[in-house]
């Protein structure tokens, strides 16, 4: 069981490098002097990604607590993915917000460190630290504009809230550990499994602290406040990023530790995810209909989807499971590029980001309008896009486990949240614009990031039979 | 089949005609022209496509029910295909899409005048969509279609409608959302109903046909499956959304809604809703007919007080889709032969209708009533081919809509004479506001100063309306050219729901008689 192989973690110290470096290119530099320091981050980046590909069907473990299977896999894929989309989009807006550029993507990166190996992790304690690199490198990014006032608000709120959520987690592990004496996922499921202890008080309190951990750092209902004030306080990107780096990885350690280690207790646990599912896909579509800051309703449109992958964790069938991943590679793209375009229509002293800023955008750029549009259409889940399919995958493992009335609010809820997305697109199509500035043309990088990612949403939207194969063959070895 | 995929031809044809639109530079509308005709040669390229496979269909095919198919694997891991295939009921629909897409086009060329390019594009992909919509035998594959078709319709309504625009194009498309929704639930639970008897998944429609659904099951999918179909028929009460959407859709959007995308409705509750539940249909079909000749008297009340004439035609347009739901849950092989001729007539007669409103409103930038009058004298085709239309619409024998209404009332006869009774009474007041609007519009003496110099018909008039008229005397004359191809399809789905429904026979009152020849059984329990 033990292994001294370094193999699994070989992703993870790319990226950890790519870190280091960056942060060393920086002291170097001059004043003044531009240096390609995103092309580092992304040069790592896609070193990761090759290392993971590499390690695809290996079922590779290091030290006895990371693993590498296809599931970890194919989440790192996909937050790979959002780390490569983030440092291009980040090229043109640090360099207008005047964000100081090695710092920044050092923090991304180390960030993104996290989020990778809290789906590694196999050990309680492990996806503790991951969570708190990530949370941490988090907490940074969003305050990173120093001299805005909301952004540092924002910062602060999330540091408080998510210290407290952290310590709720670990206070879970605590009680887990007394009662099996294990922080080991597999021995925690094991003891659990063969002394049938479901009923133990402690027990049900060390999971349902876990679960208030997850059910924060996912952004679900009740635990969800922080997260529109983080997102709209944060500079876009940085959303983007957050909203989408960090979902992905929350709730790809929360289905590895609520579906093997917990998965003997599923039934003290389901009927608590069940509200909680339920409530956020009714509570982040309802209010985000009432939102006018294109950044807020984006925020209430994440806890909404948040929900949606709860649904999976909740199926837990294979289909399930599946659902998950293929529905966290779609969300990543999606989500990226709406708030991508967000930032590029941001200037330096405002973030542009009122609904009534979207007026008319159509005629003064009808191409970034067009794309938004298919991107908003994708979180909407219209075919042909990967919301429509992803949508469908989670429902039908919903469906499929008899969740019947789940899988009614869930689409009803997505209707509604139809609405606010067309809402934009009211504005962008058929409103006049006023008086506000035109905002200014968008670079080429940026402009790529953008087609990537309106590449990959009509991919998984019209052929997605290869990826969703891939998400069955991820979670056929685990579990 | 052999040789060309037709079918994905007659998709495809539209979808790239809009990717070479998406390539043409027309920032400031200086190649309107251009894109306009490349439009119009997209549209009428698929018309023959559509024509072609009427030209290839077999109409009495020996064993297959569905010819042209093609099927590829798509995400062969839930069993999902596309797989396409049609039979006289999706033919004809098919058809009149091919047929109304060019005219709707038509329509467009002068009341359409800002961004043409991004609204041929609208255009030409809800003609492909809607051509999906007809052909689609696998439920997920026809689920994607009805729910992309949405999108274009919303942006035309949206940014070419009148002054309400943004509410009706929202209103439209969550209407059509919620109902639809809930029947891809079903749709989700049948595939899953199919793998547990099976273990494989499938959305395969004539695999899904032959699975034993317990009535309960059926029950609950019927209920959601209707309420999609009855969302976009529209059927009272949920037809709400259809006069704001109507009202403020510019022309060619109200032609393609009046004309294609309501007969959806009627064309999923009898590809659909009927023969995969049988049971339940059978058990709710009294209801909705009821509800159906609701909409035929409540449509026809509210139409006859209308001061506008686009909100009357659509109010005719809910009286007469009304009808043709009615046929179909008589259930029988008139009614539902009657039902889908109605589609086809009201595809033409209403989109007729629109457009020849559209044409009025062009030139007077008013669709009211009281604006009008005496133009008889001053339009003297525009009037006579009002006319002939109107006719249709009200169904005089020897014209189109005699045909399928007079089929309709036979089948809902034998299937409960009551509801022929109150729905007869709809038919007439369809003469009495068609008539009565007819006669203020056109008849007396020319009140309004500003119509005095109105322009008669022109060249790109005639060829929109030209055409309908041809096809309103056509249809009522030779209405065999078009029953004959879709008889087997329709003997085929009555005999499904026949076969279950007498199966069913001492679980619940069946209220259909047990031979089509015989006469009209008197009854007199019934109903619901």
């Amino acid at each position: 069981m033990f292994s001294n192989s370094f193999d699994a973690v070989i992703p993870v110290i790319c990226v950890t490098l790519a870190g280091l470096v960056v942060m060393l290119a920086e002291s170097f530099r001059g004043k003044g002097e531009r240096m390609p320091l995103g092309g580092l981050a992304i040069i790592g980046l896609v070193g990761a990604a090759a290392a993971s590909v590499l390690l695809w069907n290996r079922n590779a473990t290091s030290f006895g607590v990371v693993t590498a299977d296809n599931f970890s896999i194919f989440v790192n894929l996909v937050l790979i993915t959002v780390g490569i989309m983030t440092v291009l989009f980040s090229s043109q807006t640090i360099e207008r917000d005047n964000i100081p550029a090695g710092e920044y993507y050092a923090t991304v990166l180390f960030a993104l460190v996290g989020m990778m190996l809290m789906a590694q992790a196999t050990d309680l304690l492990l996806i503790f630290l991951a969570l708190e690199t990530m949370s941490i490198a988090v907490y940074v990014l969003t305050g990173i504009r120093r001299e805005l006032v909301q952004s540092t608000e924002a910062a602060f709120k999330y540091f408080l809230l998510g210290a407290f959520a952290s310590s709720f987690f670990l206070y879970g592990i605590a009680f887990l550990y007394g009662v099996t004496g294990s922080t080991s996922l597999d021995r925690i499921g094991s003891v659990i499994a063969a002394q049938s202890m479901s009923g133990n008080p402690m027990i049900l309190l060390g999971v349902g602290l876990l679960l208030v951990g997850f059910a924060f750092k996912i952004a679900a209902v009740p635990f969800h406040m922080w997260s529109p004030d983080a997102y709209e306080g944060a500079p876009a990107v940085v959303t983007g990023f957050m909203s989408t780096g960090v979902k992905a990885a929350a709730v790809a350690a929360f289905a590895r530790v609520f579906l093997s280690a917990l998965e003997p207790m599923i039934t003290d646990w389901a009927p608590v995810l069940w509200v909680i599912a339920a409530a956020t896909m009714v509570v982040g579509t309802v209010v985000g209909v009432a939102q006018t800051s294109l950044k807020r309703m984006l925020a209430y449109s994440s806890i909404a989807h948040g929900g949606y992958l709860l649904l999976g964790i909740l199926a837990g069938s294979d289909v399930g499971k599946a659902s998950i991943l293929f529905y966290l590679a779609a969300y990543a793209l999606t989500n990226l590029g709406a708030f991508g375009i967000i930032a590029l229509l941001g200037s330096r002293d405002r973030a542009n980001d009122d609904l009534r800023d979207y007026a008319g955008l159509w005629h003064s750029h009808p191409a970034l309008a067009g794309l938004m549009t298919m991107f908003l259409l994708s979180l909407g889940g219209f075919p042909p896009t990967a919301g429509f399919i992803a949508k469908w995958y989670v429902f039908s493992a919903a469906v499929g486990a008899g969740y019947y009335g789940l899988a009614i609010i869930g689409f009803l809820s997505s209707v509604v949240s139809v609405y606010f997305y067309l809402r934009i697109v009211v504005m962008m199509y058929m409103s006049e614009r006023d008086a506000r500035p035109v905002p200014g043309p968008i670079a080429g990088l940026a402009m790529a990031g953008l087609a990537l990612s309106l590449a990959g949403v009509l991919y998984l939207g019209v052929l997605p039979s290869r990826v969703i194969d891939w998400a069955q063959a991820s979670v056929a070895t685990i579990f | 089949m052999t040789g060309l995929p037709i079918l994905s031809i007659a998709i495809v044809l539209p979808v790239l005609g809009a990717l070479l639109l998406l390539f043409i530079n027309n920032r400031d509308g200086a190649k309107d022209a251009l894109v306009r005709n490349l439009t119009l040669a997209v549209s009428l390229a698929t018309f023959a496509v559509t024509l072609a496979l009427w030209a290839a269909f077999d109409p009495a095919p020996a064993g297959e029910a569905f010819q042209f198919v093609e099927r590829r694997a798509w995400i062969p891991a839930f069993g999902i295909e596309y797989y396409v295939g049609i039979d006289g009921l999706s033919l004809m629909l098919i058809v009149l899409t091919g047929f109304l897409t060019p005219i709707a086009l038509l329509t467009s060329w002068e009341s359409i005048e800002t961004k043409v390019k991004e609204f041929s594009i609208f255009m030409l992909i809800l003609e492909a969509a809607m051509i999906g919509v007809f052909c689609a035998l696998d439920l997920f594959l026809f689920y994607i279609f009805w729910d992309i078709l949405l999108i274009p319709m919303y942006f035309l309504i949206g940014i070419w409608g009148y002054d309400q625009r943004v509410y009706a194009a929202i209103k439209f498309i969550l209407y059509t959302l919620a109902g639809s929704v809930l029947m891809l639930i079903a749709i989700i639970g049948l595939s899953w109903m199919h793998h547990a008897a099976t273990g494989q998944y499938s959305f395969d429609l004539l695999k899904l046909y032959a699975l034993e659904i317990p009535y309960n099951t059926q029950y609950w999918f019927f209920l959601a499956f209707a309420l999609a179909f009855a969302i976009k028929v529209p059927l009272f009460p949920f037809h709400t959304w259809l006069p704001d959407a109507h009202v403020q859709a510019p022309t060619p959007g109200s032609v393609i809604l009046a004309g294609v995308l309501l007969k959806m409705g009627g064309y999923g509750l009898i590809r659909f809703a009927f023969p995969l539940f049988p049971e339940a249909a059978v058990h709710f079909a009294p209801m909705i007919a009821t509800l159906s000749v609701i909409a035929i008297v409540y449509g026809a009340l509210v139409a006859m007080v209308q001061p506008d004439m686009k909100k009357l035609v659509a109010y005719s347009s809910v009286s007469h889709m009304g009808v043709i739901v009615l046929g179909i849950c008589a259930a029988n092989v008139q009614g539902m032969q009657g039902a889908i001729y109605q589609m086809l007539t009201h595809g033409v007669s209403t989109g007729g209708l629109f457009a020849l409103v559209g044409m009025m409103s062009d030139r007077r930038h008013t669709r009211l009533i009281s604006e009008y009058g005496g133009i008889k004298k001053v339009m003297p085709k525009l009037t006579a081919a009002f006319l002939l239309i109107t006719l249709s619409s009200v169904g005089l024998p020897g014209m189109n809509g005699f045909i399928g209404e007079f089929l309709i009332m036979l089948g809902a006869f034998k299937y409960d004479p009551r509801f022929v009774v109150v729905a007869g009474l709809g038919v007439i007041l369809s003469a009495v506001y068609m008539l009565w609007m007819f006669q203020r519009v056109f008849y007396g003496p020319v009140t309004n100063d500003h119509n005095r110099d109105l322009p008669d018909l022109s060249v790109r008039e005639w060829a929109i309306i030209g055409p309908l008229c041809a096809m309103a005397i056509f249809m009522g004359v030779f209405p065999n050219v078009f029953l004959k191809p879709m008889e087997p399809a329709v003997q085929r789905i009555v005999e499904r729901v026949q076969a279950h429904a007498s199966a069913n026979a001492e679980r619940r009152p069946a209220p259909l008689p047990a031979s089509p020849d015989l006469p009209v059984p008197v009854r007199t329990a019934g109903g619901n």
